[in-house]
């Protein structure tokens, strides 16, 4: 069994700043990019049987068990011998059920399966981590629209040294921390939340005056553009453009102080 | 840092005449297109009432203000606005005693600049864009007001006064995590 890592020199991520959401004051999520995409892929050589565990979830196939040679739980498959999987089909076939799992299960298919694992004695694969589709990012977006809402529910008050109540109801989420990425979020007087999701290492210092400037743009080229409509989605061309190089700017900024 | 690419924070500079020109030649177009002036300043009002919705967020980026938490905040918070979009410093006066409305008083009002109210046209507010964005743009941060000219220089009167009133705050909308 040979391993092929794919391990693009170009694709390791230069940039800090994974991502920049708006979500609009009713929870919608009015505008996404993503800068620099984490995609690591992998692509391997497997023999039958496959000894990689998968399931089909979410529309995608993922791996569940059996975590090996950098393909991690979680990865999602991406493609065979080159070719693309959607959903759960590879071409005009169901992958889980006619390519993978058939072969034991379904006698009655086995010549064609042999025939087929003949033909392509090896299967390659390719993993990688799935990408957020449109949708899931809206789900995730009017999610994180609650949770902030949640967090600025009256629960602690703890009483300054004076005796007086401090404010008498927190702030929502402004920074949100694992071990992957840290998300800064900084909701206007307006409403609108402006979200940056950037690296872990990268400086938290900065990220504030970078919210700050988000906002500025999308107050110079998103409510200034006669054709933006508010609370609809943000489809301005000069806003991205700006966005874009603001975020690179920010990059220089970061790496030269690191 | 190069400030060529990304324009933040300078508020661009224009010609105040330029500004009063535009103004006016969009008032006369709609006397032209309506010969009602009560329907001109209804149309003004709510051109202005959609300006303000969006105005007050660029103001609110490039000042970094903080809530107001009571109506003289806001008063000062309008002094500000008038600064820099009209350059001018309006004087804030006549607060009711139970301080929920107070009057700005506007000389030097840009829009007005060459401006002369024929006869027939005594009906029309010709500044009436202005209530309208304060309106709009204080209904985004969640306060409801009313605001009018009581005094107009254009009218014969010796300033222009616009009267500002509170009327609720707009709980309902009030985004969880600012308070």
């Amino acid at each position: 069994r040979t391993s092929v890592y794919r391990y693009d020199v170009e694709k390791i991520p230069k940039m800090v700043i994974y991502s920049v959401l708006i979500v609009s004051k009713s929870g919608g999520l009015i505008y996404h990019h993503d800068y620099c995409s984490v995609d690591t892929e992998i692509e391997k050589t497997f023999g039958f049987p496959l000894d990689l565990k998968l399931e089909y979830s979410n529309q995608r196939i993922t791996v569940t068990f059996g975590q090996r040679d950098g393909i991690k739980v979680g990865y999602a498959l991406i493609s065979i011998n080159g070719e693309d999987i959607s959903g759960r089909k590879l071409g005009e076939k169901d992958v889980l059920d006619e390519i993978l799992n058939n072969e034991e299960n379904y006698p009655i298919n086995l010549k064609y399966c042999i025939n087929f694992c003949r033909r392509i004695s090896k299967f390659l694969f390719r993993f990688g981590i799935p990408k957020l589709t449109t949708n899931e990012k809206i789900v995730l977006a009017s999610m994180f629209h609650s949770m902030y809402a949640i967090a600025a529910l009256q629960v602690y008050s703890p009483k300054n040294k004076d005796g007086s109540k401090s404010k008498s109801s927190s702030s929502g989420i402004e920074v949100l921390e694992t071990d992957n990425f840290r998300l800064h979020c900084y909701q206007t007087l307006t409403g609108i939340k402006f979200i940056v999701i950037c690296d872990v290492l990268s400086l938290a210092s900065g990220k504030d005056a970078l919210l700050r400037k988000v906002y500025e743009l999308y107050s110079d080229y998103a409510l200034k553009n006669p054709f933006y409509s508010l609370e609809m989605p943000i489809r301005c061309e000069l806003f991205d453009s700006n966005l874009q190089s603001l975020i690179e700017q920010h990059e220089k900024v970061t790496v030269s102080v690191m | 840092m190069s400030r060529s690419t990304v324009r933040t924070g300078d508020t661009k500079k224009v010609s105040s005449d330029l500004f009063a020109l535009t103004y006016g030649s969009l008032v006369s177009q709609m006397l032209k297109d309506s010969d009602n002036p009560e329907e001109v300043n209804k149309q003004l009002d709510r051109m202005g009432y959609n300006i303000g919705l969006r105005l007050v967020e660029d103001f609110l980026a490039k000042t970094s203000t903080p809530r107001c938490l009571d109506f003289k905040d806001v008063a000062e918070k309008l002094q500000t606005a008038f600064k820099m979009y009209a350059g001018i410093n309006p004087s804030v006066v006549n607060w009711s005693s139970s301080s929920d409305e107070f009057s700005l008083i506007l000389d030097n009002n840009p829009l007005i600049e060459y401006v002369e109210l024929p006869d027939h046209l005594s009906n029309l507010k010709y500044c009436n864009i202005i209530p309208g964005i304060i309106r709009g743009a204080l209904e985004m941060v969640q306060i409801e007001v009313t605001a009018w000219f009581v005094q107009d220089y254009l009218k014969g009167d010796s300033t222009t006064e616009l009267r500002v009133k509170f009327i609720k705050k707009l709980e309902e909308a009030l985004p969880p995590g600012e308070d």
